[in-house]
């Protein structure tokens, strides 16, 4: 094992939830992990890909493949972004075999966060103490298609200082679903409402996920709302100390 | 892109009795399927859904097989199949029957394919008097209106709004105790089934091995509907087909579970054919009418031929949490909810309700609860693809297609990327502030409609690339 990770810390967490990757990287290497960040990196294309824009969809996923050619472990803040790359290229080169083949070996090498650190570096303890009250939002792509469910939540168990409450529909989707959340903003916003109800009950005053898009969300609605829920990733809750 | 949801969409979120009602209908089918195939109960819960994913898959596979095997084996027990294309000739076949026999009451039992095929309707049309004898089924017909849930039609509904339409339509005074509300049901519909000439029922499943027509119900209305009236139509799709008996011991633990958590309805009746020579009750005529309506259109399609394996249970309505929002008559057709979604647009084409395949947020609950396994997300996904090919070629959409190809490209170039996030960030609000209407500068859409409804963060000083390099 050479223990190097890639961050692809995808474009939302890029641009607007930096400091999800920063904590991410810390995490990483506090473990003993050295970290690669490659800057030619962008964005899974899951916008395009989920509008029905395929051909747009595929000429970024190239571009992923270029970036991420060398790889060994890719490691992604996000369930979402994470499922793109290996649940759905393979659908934007279902026709071309030689394609097909460079994402079959890239799905092997991309690692959802909190997956990497229990099934590749193994750890669960990472050394983390932060005094709250949390209840955890399973992200859809994650728990339906990634199949992720107890592993966070064991990473949470973990951190000193933190009680995990679990929310009546903590398994039910919080509306976000990309360009979704404007077209049908009603629905959207009437799904992030029952979410944050259930959210309410647990009287948890920070709110986790493995996603930063459904955290958008949440806060947005949290904070129409005027509640007082902070909303946290899981990799800054557990680089916290 | 938003302008052609129905408007019924807003107004059913903004009724709040209506999604409290909606909320707790859909909220009981919910649990009582959990409860039904929790792992001690239905220890192969998961065997079965791949059994019967793979029994479709096989039926829908070899369809013209089966077809014709209950064609014959219908036929051996004196009964007839007819096949019919549309509603139109569906309709004909049954006014044509009526004539000739002179019939002019029809009793129906609860059937999603007919509501598909306006059979009511066009009866009615034609004087001919059809009562359906389901009670939520009965209760919309006196509304006029279509069915709110694949298998609770009056979902939407609550005892005060029966009791609106009971006063109103039957002219009897105001009940509003369930019981009672179905006892004056009971009253009407009884003296119906016994004036009736011809009784029409959908099916759950239609047998090829043994021409078996299998309907499950909670009434006991079907039963008589098939038994009572002197000739008995069954109408179903031609996807209904299930190859033999013994598969039943799979779809049958499935359906009762998956749609209202019973481990059996009240009622299971598999009817095959009129009365034999001996027997004392049962219609004297049979005829299965087996309907194609546009679903050998959706057999074309290797991929998306699983539309097909649906059996109407139903369970991906009540998990859906859009259906639970925006309510059944949001959608355009009477097949609502996720499996609405996707089978509506492959039926009518994608150009005529285009923004129902985007009316989801992909969550998955709905392919999670399905029975069958049907793959409706990713359905989804196909016909978002095939829609913005559709807007392509009609030259719609030029906005939103340009700006999913600068997206594109401005992927394809991180230097521009990097340098684009940094514009928006420095345009962007300064200091620190919540945005929760939109500036001048940002009065587009999509801003809009994320600012309708919440609170937009402060941008982000720096990016984590610009973090990364500076350390």
């Amino acid at each position: 094992m050479s223990n190097r990770a890639s961050l692809f810390v995808t474009c939302i967490v890029d641009q607007l939830f930096p400091n999800v990757g920063v904590s991410m990287a810390a995490v990483l290497e506090r473990i003993g992990w050295a970290i690669d960040f490659n800057p030619a990196q962008t964005c899974c294309g899951q916008p395009a890909f989920n509008s029905g824009y395929r051909a747009e969809a595929r000429s970024v996923a190239l571009h992923f493949l270029d970036v991420f050619r060398d790889a060994e472990y890719i490691v992604v803040p996000s369930g979402s972004c994470t499922s793109m790359i290996t649940h759905h290229f393979s659908e934007l080169f279902a026709a071309e075999p030689a394609r097909l083949e460079e994402v079959r070996s890239l799905e092997k090498r991309v690692w959802e966060f909190s997956r990497f650190l229990l099934e590749v570096a193994k750890v669960e303890g990472v050394g983390a103490s932060y005094g709250c009250v949390a209840t955890y939002h399973d992200s859809c792509h994650a728990l339906r298609e990634l199949k992720i469910k107890s592993g966070p939540r064991l990473l949470l168990s973990k951190v000193k200082g933190l009680e995990l409450r679990e929310m009546e529909i903590a398994e039910e989707c919080c509306g976000f679903g990309g360009t979704f959340s404007v077209k049908f903003a009603e629905v959207s916003g009437g799904m992030a409402r029952t979410k944050i109800e259930s959210i309410q009950k647990t009287g948890a005053d920070v709110v986790v996920s493995i996603d930063s898009s459904c955290l958008m969300q949440l806060q947005g609605a949290l904070h129409r709302a005027k509640l007082p829920v902070r909303t946290m990733h899981l990799a800054e809750l557990l680089a916290s100390r | 892109m938003a302008a052609n949801h129905p408007e019924k969409l807003s107004t059913t979120l903004a009724d709040a009795n209506l999604q409290l009602a909606i909320y707790a209908g859909t909220g009981r089918l919910i649990d009582h399927r959990k409860n039904a195939i929790a792992g001690d109960l239905l220890p192969d819960y998961e065997d079965l859904r791949t059994h019967a994913n793979l029994l479709k898959k096989h039926t829908i596979d070899n369809l013209d097989y089966y077809l014709e095997q209950v064609e014959q084996n219908v036929a051996a027990h004196g009964g007839k199949v007819v096949f019919c294309n549309d509603g139109t000739e569906v309709a004909d076949f049954i006014l044509n029957l009526a004539k000739q026999r002179g019939a002019k009451l029809i009793v129906k039992s609860k059937s999603m394919t007919t509501e598909e095929l306006d059979l009511n309707e066009r009866l009615e049309h034609h004087d001919l008097e059809a009562v359906e004898t389901d009670l939520g089924e009965y209760i919309i017909q006196l509304a006029g209106v279509k069915p709110y849930h694949i298998v609770a039609p009056a979902l939407h509904m609550t005892r005060y709004d029966v009791a609106d339409i009971f006063t109103d339509k039957l002219g009897i005074e105001r009940e509003v105790v369930p019981e009672k509300q179905t006892m004056i049901a009971r009253a009407v519909l009884r003296q119906k089934f016994l004036a009736a000439d011809i009784g029409i029922t959908g099916a759950n499943f239609v047998v090829a091995d043994s021409g078996a027509v299998v309907v499950v119900e909670n009434e006991g209305n079907a039963r008589l509907t098939s038994s009572a009236p002197k000739i008995h139509i069954a109408v179903a799709g031609i996807e209904k087909l299930i190859p033999r008996a013994q598969d039943l011991s799979v779809f049958l633990k499935l359906l009762g579970r998956s749609a209202t958590g019973q481990a059996l309805t009240s009622y299971t009746s598999f009817l095959s054919g009129p009365r034999r020579q001996g027997e004392v009750d049962g219609p004297e005529e049979f005829y299965l009418i087996l309907v194609d309506n546009g679903r050998t259109k959706l057999l074309a399609d290797p991929d998306r031929r699983q539309s097909l394996y649906c059996i109407r249970c139903g369970a991906c309505l009540n998990h859906c949490p859009v259906y639970r929002k925006i309510g059944g008559h949001s959608y355009p057709w009477v097949y609502s909810g996720p499996i609405g979604a996707v089978i509506t647009p492959q039926f009518h084409g994608v150009g005529k309700d285009p923004w129902l395949p985007f009316a989801s947020s992909l969550c998955g609950a709905c392919a999670e609860v399905c029975p069958v396994k049907i793959d409706i997300p990713k359905l989804l996904l196909d016909l978002r693809a095939d829609v913005t090919a559709h807007k392509k070629e009609q030259g719609e959409s030029k906005m939103e297609r340009f700006a999913f190809q600068v997206f594109a490209w401005v992927m394809r170039h991180p230097r521009v990327y990097a340098l684009g996030g940094r514009v928006a960030a420095a345009f962007g609000p300064k200091g620190g502030e919540w945005l929760s209407s939109a500036p001048w500068f940002l009065n587009v859409a999509p801003v809009r409609g994320w600012l309708s409804q919440r609170d937009l963060p402060p941008p982000a000083a720096k990016s984590f690339r610009q973090i990364w390099r500076e350390r």
